[in-house]
């Protein structure tokens, strides 16, 4: 019974392994489509304004791919890797920031 | 039991790189590592930002860059963060061969990614006269730039060493967690990337 039962966990987990495999296959696909689309938009001849807030954007969407599917953050037991990472996030938007008014004043 | 039976259970439990109190701390510190990284990079970006038009009658950003080989880097590196998280898909699965195979994959494409940027530099230096001492747009361009580069050249020495010592040792809960902190700084690497290649190479022919 019990033996019987590991089996089928095992099952489980290697199952929910497998689904999450294909997850982060269907994640590189979009970040590749993601990349592309920003290469596109800046050899067309739209304006330099209106493109460069699409691929900031474009960029902070692939790094949040990478950061919650391939580094596994929306994993049970990142909250603590969470607080730690975002508190260097809002350090370095400080330090951005502080940097450009530094100069462009 | 002893450690080396702890170390080596039968079955691999679920997350064989938080199973003990080492990997646990490794993950957590790793991770706030990774933070302080950030702030690194953001103050490289920050200051890149800041003098990218200072360049002292020197090239400018429009005359140097060439897409095609940043598109090419960039395919590379965005690939081995995948073969990356395969190998790491492997490792769970307690499958030691072919985490081997997809790491050396991996390193076989960061390579390539080193060699586009040494050639790169090389045309910059030889092509335009662009160095480190142009201008201020050269030092900063350099330094956030090959800041990268060596993060890529440690990332890949970091894996071979990984590779190497453990060869003959297969997978165990002692090194699981050492392979996985490595991944994560890969993972962390090509979240860098995204940013140079938008922020210093598309926003710098815009």
């Amino acid at each position: 019974m019990t033996e019987n039962n590991t089996t089928d966990q095992l099952d489980y987990h290697k199952q929910k392994k497998k689904e999450e495999m294909k997850q982060q296959v269907i994640t590189f696909v979009l970040m590749i489509v993601f990349t592309i689309i920003a290469f596109a938009m800046v050899q067309s001849d739209l304006d330099a304004l209106f493109v460069i807030p699409i691929i900031l954007v474009l960029a902070a969407i692939q790094v949040g791919f990478q950061l919650y599917y391939f580094m596994h953050m929306s994993h049970k037991g990142h909250e603590l890797p969470a607080l730690m990472f975002y508190g260097g996030v809002f350090t370095a938007f400080l330090c951005i920031i502080a940097l450009a008014v530094l100069v462009w004043w | 039991m002893s450690d080396h039976d702890i170390l080596n259970p039968k079955e691999m439990p679920h997350d064989p790189e938080k199973a003990t109190l080492e990997g646990k701390n490794k993950f957590i510190g790793f991770w706030f590592f990774l933070g302080g990284e950030t702030v690194l990079f953001a103050s490289l970006f920050g200051t890149y930002l800041a003098l990218r038009n200072s360049t002292n009658n020197g090239p400018s950003s429009e005359d140097l860059f060439g897409l095609g080989l940043v598109f090419i880097m960039t395919m590379l590196l965005l690939t081995s963060s995948l073969t990356s998280v395969y190998a790491m898909y492997h490792m769970k699965n307690n499958d030691f061969k072919k985490m081997q195979v997809w790491l050396g994959i991996t390193v076989a494409l960061g390579l390539a990614f080193l060699g586009c940027e040494i050639y790169e530099f090389y045309h910059y230096i030889h092509g335009y006269e662009f160095t480190f001492r142009s201008s201020a747009f050269g030092s900063a361009f350099y330094t956030l730039v090959g800041f990268h580069g060596g993060h890529v050249v440690f990332g890949l020495l970091w894996f071979i060493a990984l590779m190497i010592r453990n060869a003959k040792r297969g997978l165990n809960l002692y090194n699981a967690p050492k392979y996985y902190i490595a991944s994560l700084y890969w993972h962390f690497i090509d979240v860098v990337w995204v940013f140079i290649f938008t922020v210093v190479y598309l926003m710098g022919v815009l």
